[in-house]
């Protein structure tokens, strides 16, 4: 420590001088004196985004108007064909059928994540202070858990031969489920996929969700129960507008993570069995990377990207308007 | 108002029987994984699962740790994550104090383009990001990765580190450039240390999302098999080891462990709420 202190103590009155300089210099202190060090610091943020985000999004633009498959990717001189991949795309009816599935995937999450994650927040604020505690712990864990992991789990918990889900259902009297196969049906594999992002979407809506509702003051709900409200009177005039904003942004994020599905379903189903659970991001992927044509595998994702880009704007808004006001 | 001691115990009833039923739905397929992982194969593989495992085994980790090349896929997130996850907070470091405490032109437009870069649709992305990759000749190789996670973290970094930084009075680094500190030393040495728990906080939700990543990992990395991460490996793992639940599950375990035991390190500031619209597990 002692060698510090003398190292450091002569180089002081040296350096002294210099800002005193700068100080007497520059007219005001506080205003535009930085120059140039504020784009120094941020460029190397920028030039990532520029080569990471943008050129990628530009190239899918560009590979989404060329005609480009295995020769193209391997010799590169691709041809730009206008609007043919969007042509092709748009009159494929397994493509509308792709989109009607995304959107009702995203439909069904989106409100059971919604409904049992303001449900879970008002339990939680009512629940005394172990419970809360022992609560908020599970679903923290259950936030916790990697997606890879939370799928293989519950590939093994719905598994047919040996899962625990059939030998419960067995042991209720449903004998149907006997060695009942989930992933080979359609239906009941999108089901498990709707309840795998279910189960980890919902803490962080109902964490977040609860972190909003202990701002509402408590005088409120006194003054609304003095008033006669009833419970779900209270609700609807006084937590639900308090929790409007946080509310609305929970929604779009979950709407957006909803098509991060993409992992659960790759590594559970591929999309299948047949077509049952792909939705856009699946489908675009497998047209591009196993059947080699990343220019309509390109135009779909340009297609998820502006189908997307309507719950973003919704959620950029509640973003400024908060950013607005921490100013 | 004699009943007042028992009604609100009965009242209660049906709030702490659904507090129940979340603690369970929410815990159980945790449980049930490391549970499996620690039964011996004839009670996993069994018509009738103990809820509870009688008896104990290790058999399973064993034969995933065992597995070809785990330590290498270990190192390889290790080396990948943190690679990423430094590389982000050198970077949201100076565009943070850049927005926190500098004023200059296109201050709000950079914020828009980092949440908006934070929304960044990667699922989407994948596909030019392949191709890109391909011409660069970078597949396959694990600084690609590094790079993609760095730009995955960056943004949720900048829009922390810039909370953190706003808290920090500037007078304390006036006062040491009064003292004589140049503007980086006094950042330095008196913004640094106070801003240390922001910057474990931020750097462990950044470890986790780069740890968790499967989907670049799974398609950029294809010929070179050496240089896969965990998550692949796991979502492989069924393939190579068949029927075997039980390393299954013990892989499982033992991938999920550290995002687990860093969550519930972190549960004060999940709860608190600031990663609100951050991080997603």
């Amino acid at each position: 420590m002692p060698v510090v202190d003398q190292r450091t103590a002569p180089s002081t009155p040296r350096r002294r001088p210099a800002p005193r300089l700068a100080v007497r210099k520059g007219p005001s202190p506080r205003g535009r004196a930085h120059g140039l060090w504020p784009y120094a610091l941020i460029a190397p943020a920028v030039g990532g985004m520029l080569y990471l985000l943008v050129y990628p999004l530009v190239r899918a633009v560009l590979i989404s108007f060329q005609d480009f498959r295995l020769r193209q990717l391997i010799a590169g001189d691709a041809e730009f064909v206008g609007l043919r991949n969007y042509r092709t795309l748009l009159t494929d009816p397994r493509f509308w059928e792709v989109v009607r599935r995304t959107f009702l995937f995203m439909a069904i999450n989106v409100a059971l994540i919604m409904v049992i994650a303001t449900l879970v927040a008002l339990m939680v604020e009512r629940l005394g202070r172990i419970g809360r505690t022992v609560v908020l712990c599970s679903l923290v864990l259950a936030w916790a858990m990697p997606v890879v992991a939370a799928t293989t789990v519950f590939q093994w918990l719905f598994h047919s031969e040996f899962g625990i889900v059939n030998w419960s259902l067995t042991s209720l009297g449903f004998d149907s489920f006997e060695r009942y196969p989930w992933f080979a049906n359609g239906t009941a594999a999108f089901a498990i996929l709707v309840t795998l992002i279910v189960w980890q979407s919902v803490p962080f809506a109902a964490i977040t969700l609860y972190s909003a509702l202990t701002t509402v003051p408590l005088e409120l709900y006194e003054s609304a129960r003095l008033d006669g409200a009833g419970a779900g009177r209270i609700f609807r005039s006084v937590t639900f507008p308090m929790l409007r904003p946080i509310f609305l942004l929970v929604l779009s994020l979950e709407v957006i993570w909803t098509f991060k599905a993409f992992v659960q379903i790759w590594v559970m189903t591929r999309g299948g069995p047949g077509d049952a659970t792909t939705i856009l991001p699946v489908y675009a992927v497998q047209t591009a990377l196993s059947g080699q044509r990343y220019d309509l595998g390109s135009a779909a994702s340009m297609v998820t990207v502006v189908l997307m880009s309507g719950v973003l704007l919704l959620y950029f808004r509640q973003m400024l308007r908060q950013e607005d006001e921490t100013r | 108002m004699n009943t007042r001691t028992a009604r609100p115990r009965l009242r209660r009833l049906p709030l702490n029987i659904a507090a129940a039923v979340t603690v369970v739905v929410c815990l159980f397929p945790v449980y049930w994984m490391i549970s499996t992982a620690f039964k011996p194969s004839k009670d996993i593989q069994s018509t009738d699962p103990q809820l509870f495992p009688h008896t104990w085994t290790l058999d399973h980790f064993q034969r995933a740790v065992e597995a070809d090349g785990f330590a290498l896929f270990w190192r390889n997130s290790i080396l990948v994550t943190l690679g990423a996850v430094l590389l982000a907070l050198l970077v949201a470091l100076g565009a943070a104090f850049a927005v926190a405490r500098m004023r200059w032109k296109g201050r709000r437009q950079f914020m828009l383009m980092i949440f908006i870069a934070q929304m960044a649709p990667w699922e989407s992305l994948i596909i030019p990001v392949y191709i890109i990759s391909r011409d660069t000749n970078m597949l396959d190789r694990l600084p690609t990765l590094t790079l993609i996670y760095f730009m995955i973290t960056l943004p949720f970094t900048v829009v922390v580190l810039r909370g953190f930084i706003g808290t920090i009075p500037p007078e304390l680094e006036e006062a040491a450039q009064v003292d004589g500190c140049t503007r980086a030393g006094a950042f330095w040495r008196v913004a640094m240390p106070l801003l240390a728990p922001g910057l474990m906080a931020t750097s462990l939700f950044g470890f986790i999302t780069a740890w968790n990543e499967f989907a670049y990992a799974n398609f950029l990395i294809i010929k070179q098999q050496d240089n896969r991460t965990l998550p692949v490996w796991l979502s492989s793992f069924q393939n190579t080891f068949g029927t075997d639940w039980g390393a299954t599950m013990a892989a499982s375990t033992l991938f999920a462990l550290p995002a687990l035991v860093i969550f519930l390190l972190l549960q004060r500031h999940v709860t608190s709420g600031f990663a609100a619209g951050a991080v997603k597990g």
